[in-house]
């Protein structure tokens, strides 16, 4: 079986996979981040989406073992219950969900479109988030929590 | 679901990953695995082992080779998009880009894997097909050059022989005067065309010298439209535009599915086409 070196949410984890094991089983089932959440099984809805070498990725679409060796952020390493990342902050406050099935990848898909575009227009939002599916809000509130956050971190940029 | 049980290499070498995929015929390749690990996942495929050459980087980047831009196979959708030798040297590759799938997915998805996945639904093939790409295979006898119109045999079918990898794909740099377009039809967001067209045309004068059009979803096989291609030779631009993307489905057999009808498919590819051809020809 191989044996894979992953870091998740700052803490390297050595794990002998099953080559088989989809990086969103790892992540649940075996390190116990259940914040990533499996929506469906067909790449489509992006619940799952999660940082790979900074870069967003579904994870139910990666073997365990291509993560060998690489940094993993999931919606769990972005803040905590106290305090929480500008755009979790955001989501809130904006009314971004209301099953909240879709958040997680929400989130992590709208930090990653941030990464290049730190000030997106809505048309912008909308394209990059092309590959999360919410079937609760019809996404406005969601386009309104990303300007919201994409303003929170831009002004949090400037304060430090 | 879970996939089923397999056994995963990743060679250090392209030379090894050849060696590790002829020496058994039930093995495939992985490379960004956007298209494999949901086949897996619904077990719709059963290899016995995946020869993992996503990180081989003999594979990897995009090269501007004077006369073509060479696109290596583990080039991601992602930089693809990204990469100035594509802007400039085929720009119609980076238009179809774009519309492959979301973000998360063009971040693993690669141009050589969307290839030799051969989904006529894809956006890549079409496209690869109009330009007269040309891909270069390799395996323990060495370098196999495959020319498109070969490379697509039949329903996630290509030419590629067990053993043998894709390396890249040359697109050939175009001359003065062509322009460009791809148009998808489809009903979500993300989702595969229904109907696309990727066109490329040349212009002199105010009529069209040369056009070539890929079909995507129009067939088994990605689809070139010959008989419009003919007929807009010589064409002025205007109403005799519109009359030979009348032939545009011409020749093909397109599926049926959920989505769509072959007739509905027929009549997408003639309007398609039509747009295609005018936006391509600055004439939208």
């Amino acid at each position: 079986m191989p044996r894979i070196t992953v870091t998740v949410d700052g803490v390297t984890y050595e794990e002998d996979v099953e080559p088989r094991v989809l990086l969103v089983h790892l992540l649940r089932e075996r390190l116990g981040k259940t914040g990533t959440p499996v929506g469906c099984d067909t790449s489509n809805c992006g619940a799952c989406t999660v940082l790979l070498d900074g870069k967003s990725v579904k994870s139910c679409s990666v073997l365990a073992v291509q993560a060998d060796g690489c940094d993993v952020v999931t919606i769990e390493g972005l803040g905590t219950s106290g305090s929480m990342h500008p755009m979790q902050q955001a989501f809130h406050e904006e009314h971004a969900l209301q099953c909240g099935y879709c958040t997680p990848g929400m989130v992590m898909a709208a930090i990653d479109l941030l990464r290049e575009n730190p000030d997106p227009s809505e048309e912008t939002i909308r394209q990059g988030l092309e590959g999360n599916l919410c079937r609760c809000t019809g996404y406005c509130n969601i386009v309104r929590a990303v300007r919201r956050g994409a303003q929170e971190m831009g002004q949090a940029v400037t304060r430090s | 679901m879970i996939p089923a049980q397999f056994d995963y290499e990743r060679p250090a070498s392209l030379a090894e990953a050849c060696q590790a995929l002829a020496e058994d015929d039930e093995a495939k390749v992985l490379a960004g695995g956007q298209s494999l690990l949901p086949l897996l996942r619904l077990r719709l495929a059963y290899p016995t082992k995946l020869v993992d050459v996503g990180r081989l980087d003999e594979l990897k980047g995009v090269h501007d080779r004077g006369d073509h831009v060479f696109i290596g196979a583990m080039a991601t959708h992602d930089e693809v998009l990204r990469a100035p030798a594509v802007a400039s040297g085929c720009p119609l590759v980076a238009m179809a880009t774009a519309h492959v799938a979301d973000p998360a997915i063009r971040h693993r998805g690669t141009f050589g894997g969307s290839l030799a996945h051969a989904d006529p639904a894809g956006d890549l093939p079409a496209v690869v097909l109009a330009l007269d790409g040309v891909l270069v295979a390799r395996s323990a006898q060495g370098e196999r050059e495959i020319p498109a119109a070969d490379f697509f045999v039949d329903y996630l079918e290509s030419s590629l022989a067990q053993g043998e990898i894709l390396a890249g794909v040359r697109i050939p740099k175009p001359g003065e005067g062509w322009g460009f377009h791809y148009e998808k039809f489809h009903r979500t967001a993300q989702a595969w065309a229904i109907v696309g067209v990727a066109a490329a045309v040349r212009r002199s004068n105010g009529a069209i010298t040369e056009a070539r059009l890929g079909l995507t979803n129009m067939g088994a096989t990605p689809l070139r439209a010959h008989a419009t291609e003919a007929a807009l030779r010589g064409v002025e631009l205007g109403d005799a535009v519109r009359q030979a993307c009348e032939q545009a489905a011409d020749g093909t057999s397109p599926p049926s599915d959920l989505h769509a009808q072959p007739d509905y498919r027929r009549h997408l590819a003639r309007v398609l086409t039509h747009r295609a051809v005018r936006t391509a020809a600055g004439s939208p």
